[in-house]
């Protein structure tokens, strides 16, 4: 892991190497390094992470999804990266509004992202621009919505249980 | 339709009634005495009751699982401790086309609802559906947005069987209820009320 002096010097190599206003903020919690990036900016940040850097991350271990749900803006994308010789995992995370949830894609540099961008497109709704084949993977295609956001209702049919018994039919009884 | 065993089973009943039968070839024995003989030695039964009492102990399960219930369901099945075979249900077919029972073993999801439904439109009637564990009856503790609640919204199910998953025991007394319901109630009606009937698909 990046330890927080680690990943100011990231941080600073990206501003230098990609753009100055290309780093929103980078923190350390529970041992994990984030940083966090323009949303226009994630190709050039990952190309550099992963050809450029001088320990580059050259690994996409992971990509999720994530809806902050009342922040602004809502929706993110977290991209785990691995740097397989130094073993150090680096997280890039990008956000972005739900009224335009565009974000280029970075499929051409990582090929694995394929699936998991379509997972996360169909679960979260986040556009991936330039993907090759954005379809859904689990919802059947058709499925109106995207079912992992916050204010997405949880669906179902209302069960009874103790606690709201005195709502169901035998009340009365 | 009820086979009763007449003798107590004594080891020399057995040789009795084989002397007693080659009697009868070699035309020994004659008039009252053989209308006795043959009364003793047939089944009267009607034609359907013949036929479901067949159909009901070689029941063809499909080889067909869903998620978790699917590995409960092939050891009860398959396994040596509540071996289904006692119960001539035990040979599972690859094919929707060569079997005649269903055993939804685990959750439907929305997107395997349809899939579920054209297996069933291609068993060949008379089929049979037994819904196992409580995510196949009721969407059990997955109550969301990607379950359907119940296989019966979208085909006629015979037997629902509680648990999570449910004991062995109990998709074997599924499969007796299931077999008394073919002997004793072929149909009760509730096919046509699904409009189960006739929605084989053959092409």
């Amino acid at each position: 892991m990046p330890d927080a002096t680690g990943l100011e010097l990231i941080a600073r190599e990206v501003r230098e190497r990609v753009a100055d206003d290309a780093v929103v903020g980078a923190t350390l919690a529970h041992g994990q390094a984030m940083l966090e990036v323009r949303p226009e900016t994630i190709v050039n940040v990952l190309s550099y992470l992963k050809h450029d850097a001088a320990e580059p991350f050259d690994f996409l271990a992971s990509l999720h999804g994530c809806d902050y749900l009342p922040e602004e803006p809502r929706l993110g994308v977290h991209y785990q990266l691995l740097n397989r010789v130094r073993v150090e995992r680096l997280g890039v995370k990008v956000r972005t509004t739900v009224e335009e949830p565009e974000i280029p894609s970075v499929v051409d540099l990582y090929l694995g992202a394929n699936f998991q961008k379509r997972k996360v497109f169909d679960f979260f709704g986040v556009i991936f621009t330039g993907h090759p084949d954005l379809r859904r993977t689990h919802m059947p295609e058709d499925y109106e919505g995207h079912p992992q956001r916050r204010d997405f209702p949880i669906g179902g049919e209302p069960v009874l249980f103790t606690f709201n018994e005195h709502e169901g039919p035998y009340r009365d009884a | 339709m009820e086979i009763t065993r007449s003798g107590n089973g004594a080891p020399g009943d057995f040789r009795a009634s084989q002397l007693r039968a080659r009697q009868m070839l070699r035309g020994d024995i004659e008039d009252t005495e053989l209308e006795e003989y043959v009364q003793s030695r047939l089944l009267v039964t009607t034609f359907e009751k013949a036929q479901s009492w067949a159909r009901s102990n070689a029941l063809f399960p499909l080889g067909f699982g869903l998620a978790c219930c699917a590995i409960e369901m092939i050891t009860t099945l398959a396994g040596p401790r509540s071996d289904l075979s006692r119960f001539g249900a035990e040979v599972t077919r690859a094919s929707p086309r060569q079997a005649d029972l269903l055993i939804l073993s685990g959750r439907i999801s929305v997107k395997m609802a349809p899939v579920i439904r054209r297996i069933y439109d291609q068993m060949l009637e008379p089929k049979w559906v037994i819904s196992m564990g409580a995510c196949a009856s009721s969407a059990g503790m997955f109550n969301n947005y990607a379950l359907v609640a119940g296989a019966d919204k979208f085909l006629p199910v015979d037997v629902f069987v509680p648990g999570c998953p449910p004991r062995p025991e109990a998709l074997n007394y599924a499969v007796i209820k299931l077999q008394d319901k073919i002997q004793g109630h072929p149909d009760m009606g509730w096919r046509q009320r699904y409009g189960a009937e006739g929605t084989e698909e053959v092409a």
